[in-house]
């Protein structure tokens, strides 16, 4: 396949996007007339971020495609707003909507789960027996929580009763989480943070959280009472390295103790203490408070499937995409979009973003007879909250290159107000924006 | 970011208030500008003795934005952090300061009419 290799710039989608407004703007029918007309039958497996903002854009690009989306949820979460729930700025309302309305008209949606997946036949089974054929099959289907992972842990347990949070489960054990989080920076005590050994969605949450707690206990004044441990899988405390330098110099300003190489194995609820695997071996620890964030993998049903990749993170199960098309290596009329894809960046929804454009080019070129352009460089960014009122706007891409969206504006690394108005006000407007197939 | 545009900025916009707000409050700004324009047009001139009162009812606007986007969000003045903090904070006091100057003459323009103006 021959690609252009234009990498995504910033500015120049300015001048492109300015255009696009302006035909817009010219009113529905010059809009109409870019429509592909196609009788393609399109599934896309999750209607989450990635699903529903993809099934928005095809709506709008093709006319006459038949296009399926199959989740069996009832439930949208705004997993970007878990922080703010579990630090208990918002309810668990916030990050909470029905699935069903984000997603376009003159779509059909199946409220069923993928049962088996044949990427050969191009035939997928739901969870309810039904057989949906497809022509293109775009995989948005995030991935899942491995919570039984993690030894003596259910949960069951979390709550301000135990000190155990679990804020990436659900908007609702994100609140309960909150609740742990208040009672140990009230009672203080030992408060253990740490991330799981494999890809993991938002890389950040773990140090926000953990950030977030520690600026709670001096807001209260009960800093000195609360003894803050954060545990990173790795050499370092985030994987791109001027960024982990960063966060380690923020940690050693606010006496945050951290430790490398330290993977969470179980915790015994009983004895209160949490047991790590590192280099040398087992250590244990007691925890007043523990926020608990589990090993991530792709769902069963598409491990089963054959898109996995066969060599790299084979416990994981990441389908083989291109890491700049997005397209499957094997099967060229699948695509992914979001938690799902294997490549080495960004499981987050400004991902999600950035992935769009590039899905919905090499597809509706595909069906138009023309060749898509657009590739992904890796982009993903992060409001990484470093204290309530303050964050660093953190965007990098493939290569760990920091890629400031308002360079000279707002420096990456610097706390400031203004990244954290953007988490807090313009993010999840921006976020549903996206989902509308409008951002 | 990708893809601003002036489409993307309305459809943020619009989900951050909801479609019925936003653009009530869009209709709000362009009344009271239409009505600044009317009262300028009809007066054939500015009068200095609103336009005193409105200079000196700027600092209310200005500290009423801050208060507004201080007590909206989850922020004290501790958080600014850098220069760009301190240049939103200033647009947002100029944007209120400015918005209640033209509000407050253009009331006095309405409420009183052009014979007061000695």
């Amino acid at each position: 396949m021959i690609l252009d290799t234009v990498t995504p710039n910033r500015r120049g989608f300015l001048g492109l996007a300015g255009a696009g407004g302006a035909a817009l703007a010219l009113g529905a029918g010059a809009a109409q007339a870019q429509k592909v007309r196609t009788s393609a039958r399109i599934l896309i497996l999750g209607a989450g971020a990635g699903g529903a903002a993809i099934a928005n854009r095809l709506a709008d690009r093709l006319d006459g495609a038949e296009i399926t989306v199959l989740d069996g949820k009832q439930e949208h979460w705004y997993q970007p707003g878990f922080t703010l729930v579990a630090a208990g700025l918002r309810p668990a309302s916030y990050a909470t909507s029905s699935i069903t309305g984000w997603l376009p008209r003159g779509i059909t949606f199946v409220n069923e789960y993928a049962a088996e997946l044949d990427p050969e036949a191009n035939r997928v089974i739901t969870t309810g027996g039904q057989r949906i054929d497809y022509d293109y099959l775009i995989v948005s289907t995030g991935l899942t929580l491995d919570w039984d992972a993690v030894e003596g842990f259910d949960l069951s347990m979390v709550g301000p009763e135990t000190g155990i949070s679990a804020h990436y489960a659900s908007p609702e054990l994100a609140e309960k989480s909150w609740h742990a989080l208040d009672k140990f920076t009230d009672e203080g005590g030992v408060g253990l943070f740490g991330r799981p050994a494999t890809e993991m969605k938002c890389a950040g949450a773990p140090v926000k959280i953990c950030f977030l707690g520690e600026d709670i206990a001096t807001t209260k004044g009960n800093r000195s009472k609360c003894d803050f441990i954060y545990n990173a899988q790795a050499q370092n405390l985030f994987g791109v390295p001027v960024i982990h330098h960063r966060v380690r110099q923020i940690m050693d300003e606010r006496d945050i103790t951290y430790r490398y190489q330290h993977v969470l194995k179980g915790i015994d609820l009983g004895a209160k203490t949490a047991t790590y695997t590192t280099p040398e071996g087992e250590v244990s620890d007691n925890w007043d408070f523990i926020n608990v964030i589990p090993p991530q993998r792709a769902p069963q049903v598409i491990r089963d499937s054959g898109l996995a990749w066969a060599d790299r993170w084979v416990d994981q199960g990441w389908i083989e995409v291109d890491m700049q098309t997005l397209r499957h290596a094997r099967y060229s009329n699948v695509f992914g979009i979001g938690d799902i894809n294997g490549v080495p960046k960004g499981k987050t929804a400004a991902s999600v973003k950035f992935h769009l454009p590039v899905v919905e080019d090499h597809l509706v070129s595909e069906i138009a007879g023309r060749e898509g352009t657009r590739m992904y460089d890796g982009y993903t960014s992060c409001p990484l909250i470093t204290r309530v009122g303050r964050a660093m706007l953190v965007e990098f891409d493939y290569q760990d290159n920091l890629t400031p969206s308002f360079p000279g504006l707002i420096a990456p690394l610097e706390e400031l107000w203004i990244s954290w108005l953007m988490k807090e006000v313009a993010l999840k407007a921006t976020y549903n924006a996206m989902l509308r197939g409008r951002a | 970011m990708e893809e601003f545009s002036l489409m993307t900025i309305l459809a943020v916009f619009e989900e951050m208030f909801g479609r019925v707000l936003f653009w009530a409050m869009v209709l709000v700004a362009v009344a009271i500008t239409v009505a600044y324009i009317y009262v300028l047009v009809r007066d054939r001139t500015m009068s200095m003795r609103k336009f005193l009162l409105a200079q000196l009812s700027m600092p209310v606007g200005g500290v009423a934005a801050v208060w507004f986007v201080m007590a909206m969000t989850n922020s004290s003045f501790a958080d600014i952090g850098g220069p760009i903090d301190w240049i939103v904070l200033l647009g947002v006091f100029v944007a209120g300061a400015i918005g209640f100057a033209i509000l407050v003459y253009v009331v006095q323009s309405l409420v009183r009419g052009k014979a007061t103006e000695a």
